[in-house]
């Protein structure tokens, strides 16, 4: 009896000092910066800002840009996984906002909108950070607009992820044809939930009680 | 086979029904016996089981009840000896304080009462002495010369007038002296006065124990004789112990959760804020290390200094021993101390940092939010963090009582289950006695027809055998 207990207390104490599971958030924030969208890249700032005063040590962000080819490293604009130190971290914070006002002050309309090269990044970055919650956040009017060579048929495994499209403006068309607007976020919604991952849209970015 | 083919016997259903009961109820009039039989001997068997088992669990009752009754007259004539140990203890104290100043005291009340003597006997009043004149004034007035004697009268009552004024004068000299003699006596009379005064204090002080301890030492002459009313005070006393000593350690709980408070934040910054063990933050767990191992430095400490009596091993050290561990101890937990006051400094400079990048990711300006009186909050959350290690140190106290009253109170709610269980298990031996009765009863329900034929031929059976009695007589 006795060494039945033994037993279960080692198994017990051995249980508890294994590898922990992951607690992290990783969060990748996707910028249209097309011609049509350029001027709401100014909202960029405000959700990346919501977003750090909403993560913790640990957690990962990266900011990047939709332009014609954006599945590339060189499109993220500034990416940070944040110490386990409380103190670092929020140093990492005010430096990672700095650099993201610093881009969107610079900001240049891109010529086409490769959003799914976009995602395939982001899928690709916060795969590797390996965290327990993945985000994706893209601020667009989610009209994909490819250029000419650029292969983007391709399936996306969105399995653990978070898609929020965020502040999805309506285009000129949009307001002579609404079911083009509903089609479009439809199709989007299809794709993320056939690739096994949420899909949700937030246009009243002052509400953002929800995200994160 | 179906209740339709058994009607199907005879060609009439309702005939074979009734024939199918005849035959049901002589069947079980037949078998009477037998189940009656059966069912006492399961109903009584089942009976006897549970009255086992109810002697059983009384049996195991009155054995706790044995037990929790030893523990409680070990722990009150534990506790009564501590006591009486200290009564001896201030008495001795008492004693020896008085003892020691008894020599002086002594002297001075010899030395009061000697100087007290020696002004007595000088303030002794002396008698004037008796003029010699009045018989020489005798003789001369007897003088039967005329007017012979009246200058010698004269000159004579002039000397006497001059020494009553002299004398007058010696007296009043004397008196005053005596005077001067008896105000003289007065601080030694008031020193005799207090130094009796203490005395009585002393002794009144000395009775007072003496009577304190003859009230204890007859309350443990209770206890070591296992008297009834001893060991109900001692169970009354225990639990109400048991209640104040858990409200003081839920007190104390409160006292650790804003301890904890104080620290867990920092503690983020030395072992980092996102390792985890099992479902536990490593910086959670870490801080409720730090203020466990405070508490348990602060029990060490109540150890060797003999309030508390927890661990037998540190009571029985040599004293030299005893105090390098009180002082190693006390160390340390000075040294946490320290270190929970600069934590709590570390928080409050971590969490300015925080709002003010708050503030920044918000937008707003971080200077703004800076108040000048902020150092009052830092300097309550560094005193906070200094003083409440010590405040935790007097958790051992409470904690002993709580120990100790548990066993008492944990005895008593054991002896209350197992009495009550062996209540349940009477009651229910009792009820399948009876139940096996009604059992009984309800067989011979449906056999009224001929147990009441049985009834009507045995009543014939024994008219008929008084007749022939009777017969037989005439």
């Amino acid at each position: 009896m006795k060494r039945r207990a033994l037993i279960l207390s080692v198994a017990l104490a051995l249980s508890g000092c294994g590898p922990s599971t992951p607690h992290n958030t990783g969060v990748y924030l996707l910028i249209d910066t097309s011609g049509s969208y350029n001027r709401q890249v100014r909202q960029a700032e405000h959700i990346t800002l919501y977003a750090l005063s909403r993560l913790q040590s640990a957690d990962s962000i990266a900011v990047a840009r939709i332009d014609t080819g954006s599945f590339t490293e060189r499109d993220i604009i500034a990416k940070a996984t944040f110490d386990d130190r409380p103190s670092t971290a929020n140093q990492q914070k005010r430096a990672f906002a700095s650099h993201v006002e610093k881009f969107i002050d610079q900001s240049s309309p891109a010529a086409y909108t490769d959003i799914t090269g976009g995602l395939l990044q982001a899928i690709e970055f916060l795969n590797e950070k390996h965290t327990a919650r993945k985000e994706i956040l893209i601020l667009s009017d989610m009209k994909e607009d490819l250029a000419k060579g650029y292969v983007r048929d391709i399936p996306l495994d969105f399995r653990g992820f978070d898609v929020v499209a965020l502040n999805v403006t309506k285009l000129r068309t949009d307001n002579f044809d609404p079911r083009q607007y509903l089609s479009r976020l439809d199709e989007w919604r299809v794709r993320v939930e056939k690739g096994g991952g949420h899909w949700r849209v937030i246009n009243d970015l002052d509400h953002l009680d929800g995200l994160l | 086979m179906s209740m339709t083919t058994l009607l199907t016997f005879t060609p009439w259903p309702a005939v074979s029904a009734a024939i199918l009961l005849i035959l049901l109820v002589a069947a079980l009039y037949f078998a009477r016996d037998t189940a009656h039989q059966a069912i006492h001997v399961a109903a009584s068997a089942l009976a006897r089981g549970l009255k086992v088992a109810s002697l059983s669990v009384t049996h195991a009752q009155q054995n706790l009840a044995a037990r929790n009754r030893e523990v409680l007259l070990a722990a009150g004539r534990e506790a009564k000896e501590r006591i009486v140990e200290r009564e001896f203890t201030r008495v001795g104290d008492t004693v020896r304080k008085d003892l020691a100043g008894y020599p002086v005291m002594h002297r001075r009340l010899s030395e009061a009462i000697q100087r007290i003597e020696e002004d007595q006997q000088k303030a002794v009043e002396v008698p004037p002495e008796v003029p010699g004149w009045t018989e020489a004034v005798k003789v001369v007035a007897d003088l039967d010369a005329r007017n012979a004697g009246a200058d010698i009268l004269a000159d004579i009552h002039k000397s006497m007038v001059k020494a009553h004024a002299e004398a007058m004068d010696a007296w009043r000299k004397a008196s005053s002296e005596r005077h001067a003699l008896l105000r003289r006596m007065m601080p030694d009379w008031r020193l005799i006065q207090e130094t009796l005064g203490r005395v009585n204090k002393s002794v009144d002080s000395i009775i007072g124990r003496s009577q304190a301890i003859d009230r204890h030492m007859e309350e443990y002459e209770a206890i070591v004789r296992g008297e009834d009313r001893a060991v109900a005070v001692l169970s009354s006393s225990s639990i109400v112990y048991f209640f104040v000593s858990a409200l003081v350690l839920a007190v104390a709980t409160a006292g650790t959760a804003v301890n904890f408070t104080l620290i867990a934040r920092p503690m983020a910054e030395m072992v980092g804020g996102t390792n985890y063990i099992g479902a536990w933050r490593t910086a959670d767990i870490a801080a409720l290390v730090i203020i466990m191992v405070e508490i348990s430095m602060g029990l060490f400490l109540m150890e060797t200094l003999r309030i508390t009596r927890l661990f037998p091993v540190i009571g029985a050290l040599s004293d030299k021993t005893r105090v390098r561990m009180m002082m190693t101890t006390f160390m340390i937990l000075l040294l946490m101390a320290s270190i929970e006051a600069g934590l709590a400094y570390m928080r409050e400079v971590l969490l300015l940092d925080e709002m003010a990048t708050n503030a920044l990711l918000r937008g707003d300006s971080a200077g703004e939010a800076v108040n000048a009186h902020l150092w009052i909050t830092t300097a309550a959350q560094m005193g906070m963090g200094f003083v409440l290690p010590f405040a935790l140190v007097f958790v051992a106290i409470p904690l002993e009582t709580f120990v100790h009253s548990l066993r008492t109170v944990v005895g008593l709610l054991g002896i209350a289950v197992l009495r009550a269980l062996a209540l349940v298990l009477r009651l229910l031996g009792n009820a399948s006695r009876h139940l096996g009765a009604l059992a009984q009863r309800l067989y011979d329900l449906p056999l009224f027809v001929p147990l009441w034929i049985e009834n009507r031929m045995r009543a014939a059976a024994r008219e008929a055998a008084g007749a022939q009695v009777t017969e037989a007589h005439t």
